[in-house]
């Protein structure tokens, strides 16, 4: 009797988890039928499926330039994020001191810091160098609060990589430039592959630095569907939902690809 | 670099011992350069600003005594802000437990679960709380066909709308940071503590959550000052009727271009955030808290 109460009990526990992971993933999946939908305002479909969202979506001028407004800009701050923050973690490793532990902590303030906050000092300085409303300067502010994430990423990596063997490759006369570029790098590129793709996503999802330092030029995706949400809610959202949707899960298999690889 | 050049025989290789740090350094020097120029530096701006327009003293700082509107938003992102945290942290905690105490198999696509949202758009998330929960949203159309309710209910736009958003977003979070002291907890306490008599609650109560409190308390700061200055789900599930202190920050610049007042909140949400960290530096490991332990 005090079994079943007891297995019962562990049961409804583990149930309950699963519920909780399942109100996690369920209503972000809720806009596939949606994008599907035949109507012309959001619902579930009705009479059969449609695809005409989605042909909505390819026609419109507006969607397609957004997409590769924000692909030129993550792309341009992925770079600076993951060159400048690699080599950062790989300097804070081997110098190992108090500063680059200080270093380390200082990177540690964008992500603890509110984006609000920042936005405001951005938009500041971005008026006096005259980058408002320009490709390069959402690229910069995206591709600055990127490298902590990279940092972040790459020093767990560094943290698994054997220094002896940097160690070896000096004492056989190896430059650094040289060490770094066939014996550090090698081993910890997955990590650098991993700190890619979330300075990669980080820009791609950035919206609060665009609201302030973008006005008519710079029409990033993820303004385009703040501006759908506050204005005009209809199923093509939906349907770049989904295709986000999509494009995320194609991003994280590759990043799992790339673990596995690390750990075989 | 001088000196060490001259200390004579050696010098040779002690100057390639400090070369080879100023390489390293260098190799610091991009990144440090950037975040000093383009982020800490307008970060610093804000709070200069803030005692400084329209003009030098802190009488934007005394409107957080006497504005009415201010207090308003003040009270209400703490409020939800509270109600977000407990809630998230409960249902984290339970996650967690299950989390660790499964099976490799299920271990996997529990981790999947938690994972997945965490990379997903936030404004993709926002949206599709605001496909279920409108007026016309899914939930109220479907209870409404099915005779339940006459009138749509208000899930949105309002504080229940926000605090849904916020713990469909902060779940992960919590989540990590409670596995992670979880599964530092010995279980042979836990079989002890059965072997010798103790109930399955009592068990779980005086030896399984006083080893986890590390990370209840490490996700409760992280969940909380996550919450204090989030923007996009607030703003977007308040549907302007509810402000929080992000929205209300924002439209006093992008609207009102009230820069002092604007700042003086902005300085006042960072203040008050790393007065709470540093009062919980000696609980938590902050630095293995946000991930670069």
């Amino acid at each position: 009797m005090a079994d079943e109460s007891r297995i019962a009990a562990a049961r409804s526990t583990r149930s309950l988890g699963w519920a909780i992971v399942l109100f996690l993933v369920l209503p972000i999946t809720i806009v596939v039928p949606v994008s599907l939908t035949d109507q012309r305002f959001l619902s579930l479909p009705q009479d059969g499926l449609s695809l005409r969202h989605y042909v909505n979506l390819v026609q419109s001028a507006a969607w397609l330039s957004s997409v590769g407004q924000s692909f030129v800009i993550a792309s341009g701050a992925t770079v600076i994020s993951v060159l400048s923050g690699t080599l950062c973690a790989v300097g804070c490793w081997r110098l190992g001191s108090r500063w680059s532990e200080l270093v380390r902590v200082l990177m540690l303030v964008p992500i603890i810091v509110p984006t609000i906050v920042y936005a405001l000092g951005l938009y500041r300085l971005w008026v006096q160098l005259g980058l408002l409303d320009t490709y390069f300067g959402v690229m910069l502010a995206h591709g600055v609060t990127g490298i902590p994430y990279v940092v972040i990423i790459v020093s767990t990596s560094l943290a698994n990589f054997d220094p002896r063997l940097e160690q070896a490759a000096r004492n056989l006369g190896a430059s650094v430039p040289y060490t770094l570029r066939r014996v550090i790098l090698p081993s910890i590129l997955p990590g650098v592959v991993s700190g890619s793709i979330f300075a990669f996503i980080h820009s791609w999802d950035e919206l609060v630095l665009v609201l302030f330092i973008a006005s008519r030029a710079i029409f990033t995706l993820p303004r385009r569907i703040w501006d759908g949400i506050n204005e005009h809610l209809d199923p093509t959202m939906a349907a770049v939902a989904t295709a986000l949707v999509a494009v995320t899960a194609i991003l994280l298999v590759l990043d799992m690809r790339t673990r596995r690889q690390r750990s075989e | 670099m001088t000196a060490v050049a001259a200390t004579g025989a050696h010098s040779g290789r002690r100057f390639f011992f400090a070369n080879e740090r100023t390489a390293y350094w260098l190799m610091v020097a991009p990144a440090a350069v950037l975040m000093a120029a383009f982020y800490f530096y307008p970060l610093v701006e804000v709070l200069w600003i803030s005692v400084t327009e329209p003009k030098p003293g802190l009488d934007n700082y005394a409107l957080l005594f006497t504005s009415a509107s201010i207090r308003r938003t003040i009270v209400t992102t703490l409020r939800i802000c509270t109600i977000t945290t407990a809630v998230t942290i409960v249902l984290g905690y339970v996650v967690a437990y299950v989390l660790v105490h499964a099976s490799p198999r299920a271990q996997r696509w529990l981790f999947l679960g938690v994972l997945v949202p965490l990379w997903i758009s936030v404004l993709v998330r926002a949206f599709a709380w605001v496909t279920l929960l409108a007026r016309e949203g899914l939930i109220n159309t479907t209870l409404r066909d099915a005779g339940i309710i006459e009138q749509p209910l208000a899930l949105i736009w309002n504080e229940f709308g926000i605090v849904i958003g916020m713990v469909h977003y902060m779940i992960p979070y919590a989540v990590l940071p409670l596995y992670a002291s979880m599964r530092d907890i010995d279980a042979r306490t836990v079989s002890a503590a059965r072997g010798l008599g103790g109930s399955r609650f009592y068990t779980f109560r005086r030896v399984f959550l006083p080893q986890s409190l590390p990370g209840i308390i490490g996700a409760t700061v992280l969940v909380f000052i996550f919450s204090l200055g989030f923007f996009v789900t607030p703003a977007i599930l308040g549907g302007g009727k509810t402000l929080m202190i992000a929205e209300y920050i924002s439209l006093q610049i992008l609207d009102l271009l009230r820069w002092g007042l604007g700042t003086m909140l902005a300085s006042t949400l960072v203040i008050f955030i790393f007065v709470l960290l540093a009062a919980l530096a000696k609980v938590v490991d902050l630095k293995r808290l946000f991930g670069a332990g």
